[in-house]
């Protein structure tokens, strides 16, 4: 029995198409990305159709020349000396509120920090838990939703609009405090702790002063975010730019409502640059 | 040395020997902040007020019992699904402003910057684009649901369009951030040997990227909820604009168990992104 004569082959022609570089399945069930990409088109699909989005509204004439209509009442923008001192009182007012929201955050802040954070391996820590649930439910509810609360109690105005940004910013520093100090070099603080001094001044004198360019670099980015926040908080009546904003469109007063987004718009490039600054010459 | 040395500098001061620059640091800050409490109507005591604290304490005393009705959860678990449903639809149509929009301004894919400065044309476009970024990036998305709310009425549509825009324009520029931090060498090279801008971007920026783009597109997502509730207080729908019916009808019941609700997916779309994200690393 004689074999057929194969003809010698080439190791490079041995590697052409092996089975392993065939191209993979579309879908595999033990891909993890697939099932990913799967659930994700799911999900898109079913939103787009659930909600019944009026697109023909949207691109109909009528939307458009409405649009069009707004965009054009937006020049020129009111910039009379009566409407302009208006416009500096709201800013300096969400302003004052992005700033002493975010000091009073960074307090309740730290307060609550210290409670949620377990300094050293026999720290029983007890309040670690329910001190992070506090957090992290005072972090979940935007300052939006937490203005509109406390305008119950604190009544329209920059105050409740104040109150919120703490709140919520107290959840967000909160944690961020609490990773900090957790993540602190142990050196010092276990050479106070071992000659016998409490812990109240090992934070102080061992803790702190090392955490404190970290804490204040967070302090600083969400000061960036919350005069975002105070700038738009108004829309629900807690005073500064947004108030006057959501007055001044409801009336369709588009001139008026033009100056006042570009006031916000300087406002937070301007505490930008200020802050990018003061960061960067924090961390430097 | 400490032999030399009298033993009363030995001991420990008794005081903080910084006291008094802290307390000077301390009164300049609260002498500083005293205009912004001027300025926000900062007066603490008319929380404690007495016809201020019966109205709290009758809204917080109305939280319970919980508002549980059949009917109710039933319209709460429609909203919280068209809360998830605008973000996810608003997050997508961003991605179909950011991406376009992220091929144009990337200086990776220029072909001129390979040797050396780009040229006029293309480095003005993409500084046009990166401009067009910024300011739709900065404008919030409130905003923005404030202006569609004029034009398309009352609605989820405003919703997705205001977080599409804003959205847009935020993962625009994190995206051009992310590929051009990373690694280019493969794309220079793909880009020095005659392929096209398409080709090294699918094959050389692309997959280098891949995951990073994906996590930061995935965390977008999560924040898109939160905000999609917030837009529901100006009339965008979902989860929001029954939680401000609520309140405005003092229903405590009705507002605690919304809260809750909203909690509880903000804490599950947490879980949901941090899980994707981690096994996406």
């Amino acid at each position: 029995m004689t074999r057929p004569a194969t003809p010698p082959v080439s190791p490079v022609r041995a590697a052409a198409n092996p089975p392993y570089r065939l191209p993979a399945r579309l879908f595999d069930a033990r891909c993890k990305a697939c099932w990913f990409t799967a659930g994700l088109m799911v999900l898109v699909v079913l939103s787009f159709w659930s909600l019944d989005l009026q697109w023909r509204q949207f691109f109909s004439a009528e939307a458009a020349n409405s649009m069009g209509r707004f965009i054009g009442e937006f020049f020129p923008p009111d910039l009379s000396p009566a409407f302009t001192s208006k416009l500096l009182v709201g800013a300096w007012e969400t302003l004052a509120m992005s700033v002493l929201g975010t000091a009073l955050a960074a307090a309740l802040g730290l307060a609550l920090a210290l409670p949620a954070s377990r300094t050293h391996e026999a720290d029983p820590a007890y309040g670690r838990a329910p001190t992070r649930l506090l957090l992290n439910a005072l972090r979940s509810v935007p300052e939006l939703v937490w203005a509109a609360l406390l305008l119950i109690s604190a009544g329209l105005g920059p105050f409740a609009g104040t109150l919120a940004l703490a709140l919520h910013t107290a959840g967000v520093l909160g944690r961020l405090f609490a990773e900090a100090i957790e993540n602190v070099p142990p050196g010092p603080g276990a050479a106070l702790r071992a000659q016998g001094v409490g812990s109240g001044r090992v934070f102080l004198y061992a803790t702190l002063p090392q955490v404190l360019p970290q804490l204040l670099s967070y302090t600083l980015y969400r000061w960036e975010n919350n005069i975002r926040a105070a700038a738009v908080l108004g829309v629900v009546g807690a005073g500064g730019l947004g108030q006057l904003l959501a007055f001044h469109m409801g009336l369709f007063q588009m001139s008026k409502t033009a100056s006042i987004l570009g006031a916000m718009l300087l406002m937070v490039a301007l505490v930008d640059v200020l802050s990018h600054v003061a960061r960067h010459r924090l961390t430097r | 040395m400490s032999a030399v040395l009298p033993p009363s500098t030995l001991r420990a001061p008794e005081r903080d020997p910084a006291w008094l620059p802290r307390l000077f640091w301390i009164s300049l800050a609260l002498v500083l902040l005293w205009p912004l409490g001027v300025a926000t109507e900062f007066k603490p005591w008319v929380l404690l007020e007495r016809d201020n604290l019966k109205v709290t304490a009758q809204f917080l005393g109305s939280f319970l019992p919980l508002a549980l009705s059949g009917e109710f959860l039933s319209m709460v678990a429609r909203e919280t699904w068209r809360t998830v449903a605008t973000a996810t639809a608003g997050v997508t149509l961003a991605l179909v402003i950011a991406i376009p929009l992220t091929l144009l301004s990337t200086r990776v894919l220029s072909v001129s910057a390979l040797s050396g400065r780009m040229a006029a044309l293309p480095f003005v476009v993409r500084q046009a684009v990166r401009w067009l970024l910024i300011v739709l990036r900065s404008i919030p998305e409130l905003v923005w649901a404030l202006v569609f709310v004029r034009v398309v009425g009352l609605g989820p549509t405003a919703g997705v369009l205001a977080i599409a825009l804003t959205y847009g324009g935020m993962l625009g520029k994190v995206y051009g951030e992310i590929l051009e931090s990373g690694e280019t060498h493969p794309t220079q090279t793909l880009l020095r040997n005659g392929s096209g801008r398409l080709q090294a971007f699918f094959y050389g920026l692309l997959p280098t990227n891949a995951a990073e783009l994906t996590s930061y597109t995935v965390y977008r997502w999560e924040c898109a909820i939160r905000s999609s509730v917030v837009l529901g207080f100006v009339g965008a729908g979902g989860l929001g604009q029954q939680l401000d019916n609520s309140m405005k009808m003092f229903n405590g019941g009705e507002v605690a168990t919304m809260l809750l609700v909203f909690v509880a997916l903000v804490a599950l779309a947490d879980r949901v992104s941090a899980w994707l994200r981690r096994s996406l690393s």
